[in-house]
């Protein structure tokens, strides 16, 4: 890396000669390494989808939630450090109760994703802070449908069909931009967002994974809130099968090779 | 409890909003009294506070300025954050948050109401204490109080906006002829879709009344 030894690297209040802020992109690898979030918004909903990798067969199924809640309407899902996600969580959440105190209405997407983006910004300008070393995507129905954020530790905040963060977002955006997003349902994007997952999942570098799912439509109540346990076996089921599907063109490819 | 001090100017007051479908009609008396000094025979106490949405003002004619002045401000901020215009419960929300924050300084009682995309017209109440009230039609201010009898009685949800300002003149102007601290003209304003429409019903043009 040519920032190394440079000294460039040490402080997000210096830039390299070349513009860069080294700490920013550090912060982005952290994000890199993580396991894959994912979140997709279709005509009647939005879903959101994360691999949870985890470190111990010991951990308790369902267990330190990668998908949390910000405020009724907004869901939000993590790639990156879980410590700095729950404190993105917390002021998320404080920026909803504050909005909704002033103007009594739920704050719509694009201002909670300003203002978290604005929050997550400020910690690049000073040397006595280090960035977040997480990406939130927010999910979040408000008057003008369903709507996908995400807010990357820059402080950059961009509005999304569907979009992807940690280890497997190259593959997830690859089979993300295959999909006809506007005409899915949440139904089709919960088995899609599973396929997805499982397809990012990289069985040699981690084995133990998770897979969580949430979603804001109709069958919620238009409330965010993790999917019920027989829509989440459906989907994995349905996602194990298309792994399986594909394992076996791989072996008939390798037959007509020989 | 908030009073008016001495010398202070009162919107005495008859203020009303009524909605109707497409829209909303706000009126007012034009008087502000220091004491039994009419310090303004002509006041217009329908104030705008964004595009299509309007206060009606009673009580300290300095507290209400001062609250619309601030709200108007908030107001144009939310249309540059938001990137359109707020709902006229937002502006309510707004006058009211104000309102109960300070509710032991304040000597107002505001109507709000205008047209939003999402719900039409619609009607908010504040009175003194800070609480918020949607409505299909209210009235406000000392005049107020003769005329709840004649409101209830005459109000039909799903009246035309023909019907709705007519309400508004026949109310304002009975009670103008009973309450000492009402009088004037009666100002109004249409508010709807296309626009907002004013208009002055001058003190010998009033609907006539028994009393008279």
């Amino acid at each position: 890396m040519t920032s190394i030894g440079t000294g460039y690297d040490l402080s997000v209040s210096t830039y390299s000669p070349d513009g860069r802020v080294f700490q920013v992109e550090y912060a982005q690898k952290a994000v890199d390494n993580s396991g894959t979030a994912i979140g997709l918004r279709v005509k009647d909903g939005v879903v959101l989808a994360v691999e949870k990798i985890k470190h111990s067969r010991l951990l308790v199924p369902g267990s330190n939630k990668r998908i949390m809640t910000a405020g009724r309407h907004i869901g939000v899902a993590a790639a990156g450090w879980m410590s700095d996600t729950r404190h993105l969580v917390k002021r998320a959440r404080d920026e909803a109760h504050h909005y909704h105190s002033v103007y009594k209405a739920d704050i719509p997407a694009k201002i909670i994703a300003e203002r978290m983006g604005m929050y997550v910004q400020a910690y690049t300008l000073y040397s006595s802070v280090r960035p977040f070393g997480v990406s939130t995507i927010l999910a979040c129905v408000d008057t003008d449908g369903p709507q996908l954020y995400m807010v990357e530790p820059s402080g950059q905040f961009t509005g999304y069909r569907g979009c992807a963060a940690g280890k497997g977002k190259q593959a997830a955006k690859t089979e993300i931009e295959k999909l006809k997003l506007e005409e899915l349902t949440v139904r089709d994007a919960v088995k899609e967002a599973a396929r997805i997952i499982y397809a990012a999942h990289d069985e040699a570098k981690d084995k133990l994974f998770e897979l969580e799912l949430s979603w804001i439509c109709a069958e919620s109540g238009m409330l965010h809130a993790h999917v019920p346990a027989d829509v989440l076996a459906e989907a994995i089921q349905h996602a194990e099968r298309s792994l399986d599907e594909d394992d076996d063109d791989d072996d008939e490819m390798e037959d007509e090779d020989l | 409890m908030a009073s008016l001090k001495p010398g202070e100017a009162n919107l005495g007051t008859t203020i009303m909003a009524v909605k109707f479908d497409g829209g909303v009609v706000v009126g007012a008396d034009s008087r502000t009294s220091t004491g039994t000094y009419v310090a303004n025979r002509v006041t217009d106490k329908l104030t705008k506070v964004h595009d299509r949405i309007y206060c009606c003002r009673s009580g300290s004619a300095a507290d209400t300025q001062a609250i619309a002045d601030v709200v108007n401000y908030h107001l144009d901020l939310y249309t540059a954050q938001h990137g359109g215009p707020p709902t006229v419960s937002v502006a309510a929300s707004l006058f009211q948050e104000i309102c109960y924050q300070n509710k032991g300084n304040l000597s107002a009682g505001i109507i709000v109401a205008g047209w939003d995309k999402h719900n039409g017209g619609s009607v908010f109440e504040i009175p003194l204490g800070g609480s918020l009230h949607q409505q299909q039609f209210a009235i406000g201010g000392s005049g107020s109080t003769y005329i709840y009898g004649y409101c209830d009685k005459t109000f039909r949800p799903g009246m035309s906006k023909e019907e709705c300002i007519q309400f508004v003149k026949n109310a304002v102007s009975l009670a103008m002829a009973r309450d000492g601290s009402s009088g004037g003209v009666i100002r109004l304003a249409v508010i709807t879709p296309d626009g907002v429409e004013r208009t002055v019903v001058y003190g010998d043009r009033l609907p006539t009344q028994y009393s008279d």
